[in-house]
């Protein structure tokens, strides 16, 4: 039995439609900190999330979480996870503490118990002022928090988290990151996401999704390495640009970007100074990892879902 | 087994009392359903028959709640995504429906309250057969019950669920027999109501509180069809519901 990760194999989803949600996803990944999967809208992160979190049947493969297998252990591995989908919404005809202590009834706390967990939950993403106002008048940030309370009051040690920041403004969302880095403190936190800075900013390890595929795996030191071309100078455009050894890419903000050794970066940066050429150099942003994998941008989406849930 | 219990505390917190609560006003709709068709076949039969419109009211009731677990099952999932929140916990199927389905009495319960308190006031029955029309109405909401959990967790689309839930209210409630006795549909008609599961329910309700009567060999096909009904239901309740989806 291997405990301690999560484990797919062979892992393929076919949806009714035919569509192909999923491709023999094989990877293990440790059932500790937070294990962000990346890619664009349709990779198939929602699918694959369903599927782990016991809410999807896979068309074939299989996959077992700290050794407990997801189709014959489900009601075991319940116990130990909780879910917040991705387009979850607290109720509106609650309150966030009814919200919270309701689910936690549902894991099986008494209500005594769970509202004390709900109040403890609430002060610590600091929506005690909120906590008995009415779901539908909160903010999306607070619904949000609301939410990621509810799994964090609760005992679950596995946490799945669907695009947990989409459609927030960037204070909220950095509010949220702040939230996701305290609960992978001493849980699994499995995290979809398509904001490459999210997943940068608080993944212990990444996965790369494209198409149904997993692509690349691992921290943000194994990806850069797995990269042959580990920098990116970035300069504007309408430049005398050199030859380089390297890979030039041309942005929609019209700056030209050369992703490069790290050698052929000094000696551009020689160049650029000699030249009085503004610019910049920095390792390569997951950002443009995605892109050099993928072959394309993150968010030159097109849209579309994961093929539904039937 | 508290642990059970409180999950099918959460149910009914969730889907009844803090709705209830948080709006009150929502006790309204539950009341005026069955009390207005109740007067309304009062007013038209000149009081003779009260005592079919309360038994009507009790059943239908029964029914809408049920049946009424269908929208708002299918709303929680589609829209909220509950369901998906509560399959990844350690609640199962049956203990989230069971606890939806006293829910939806629980919401009920300002109508059923004021409806067996006309009850007892104007039919008088032997405790045996007020029992009788207590396992007639649980049958009825079983029946309900097992039919919306499957078809609401087949259902993606919450307008269509909305719909068919008041299409099978109305057919199953309004228009089958279940305020008046059957004999008052033209006779050519009434084929067409022994299709409902209610017509039975009424029937035999009907009988049993003394106000019509019917021959004993059609007392018992009554309760076979009824048993029959409740069989089906819940088997396809069991059978087709899809916690996970495939």
């Amino acid at each position: 039995m291997s405990v301690g990760e999560l484990r797919c194999i062979g892992l393929e989803k076919v949806y009714d439609n035919r569509k192909r949600a999923l491709s023999a996803v094989d990877f293990s990944v440790p059932t500790k900190g937070i294990f962000s999967i990346i890619g664009r809208n349709g990779a198939g992160k929602t699918t694959l999330v369903r599927i782990l979190a016991t809410l999807l049947e896979p068309s074939s493969g299989t996959a077992t979480i700290d050794g407990l297998d997801i189709m014959k252990d489900a009601g075991e591995l319940r116990k130990r996870m909780a879910v917040v989908p991705q387009e979850g919404r607290p109720l509106p005809w609650l309150t966030p503490l009814q919200t919270i202590s309701s689910y936690l009834m549902w894991r099986g706390e008494s209500y005594r118990v769970s509202r004390r967990k709900a109040e403890e939950a609430l002060a610590s993403v600091e929506l005690q002022d909120v906590s008995d106002r009415l779901n539908h008048k909160l903010s999306g940030g607070m619904k949000r928090k609301t939410l990621l309370a509810m799994v964090m009051a609760s005992d679950a040690e596995i946490i799945f988290l669907d695009e947990p920041t989409t459609g927030l403004d960037p204070i909220s969302r950095q509010v949220v990151w702040d939230l996701l880095a305290e609960m992978g403190r001493d849980r699994f936190l499995f995290l979809t996401t398509h904001y490459l800075e999210e997943a940068e900013s608080v993944a212990d390890r990444i996965g790369i999704f494209d198409e149904g595929n997993l692509l690349a795996l691992g921290n943000m030191d194994e990806l850069r390495a797995s990269m042959r071309y580990q920098y990116s100078v970035r300069m504007s455009c309408g430049i005398d640009l050199p030859e380089v050894d390297g890979r030039v890419l041309k942005g929609h903000d019209g700056r030209v970007q050369v992703l490069t050794t790290r050698e052929e970066a000094m000696r551009l940066s020689d160049q650029f100074i000699g030249r009085d050429i503004q610019f910049s150099v920095n390792p390569v942003t997951l950002d443009d990892i995605f892109y050099n994998i993928a072959g394309r941008d993150i968010r030159n989406d097109v849209g579309g879902d994961e093929g539904g849930g039937e | 087994m508290k642990r059970v219990g409180n999950q099918v505390l959460a149910s009914i917190l969730v889907n009844a009392i803090y709705e209830m609560k948080n709006y009150p006003v929502v006790l309204l709709n539950t009341v005026l359903s069955p009390l207005s068709f109740l007067v309304l076949i009062f007013l038209i039969s000149d009081g003779a028959l009260l005592g079919e419109a309360i038994l009507g009211g009790l059943i239908m009731s029964m029914f809408q709640s049920g049946i009424s677990l269908q929208s708002d099952l299918s709303h929680l999932k589609n829209d909220f995504k509950l369901q998906e929140i509560v399959v990844s916990s350690p609640t199962s199927s049956a203990v989230y429906v069971a606890g939806m389905a006293l829910s939806e009495i629980i919401y009920s319960s300002p109508a059923i309250i004021i409806l067996a308190i006309l009850f007892a006031l104007v039919i008088n029955v032997p405790f045996i057969q007020v029992a009788g029309i207590v396992i007639i109405l649980l049958m009825v909401f079983l029946s309900s019950v097992a039919l919306s959990f499957a078809l609401s967790t087949l259902s993606t689309d919450i307008v269509q669920s909305y719909s068919f839930s008041r299409l099978i209210t109305i057919l199953f409630t309004s228009l089958a027999p279940v305020y008046y006795p059957v004999t008052l549909i033209p006779e050519p008609l009434q084929p067409l109501a022994y299709l409902s599961p209610t017509t039975y329910a009424a029937q035999l309700a009907q009988h049993m509180a003394g106000l019509t009567q019917v021959s004993s060999g059609m007392f018992v096909f009554d309760w076979a069809v009824l048993l029959i009904f409740t069989a089906v239901f819940l088997w396809v309740g069991y059978r087709k519901a899809r916690w996970r989806d495939v």
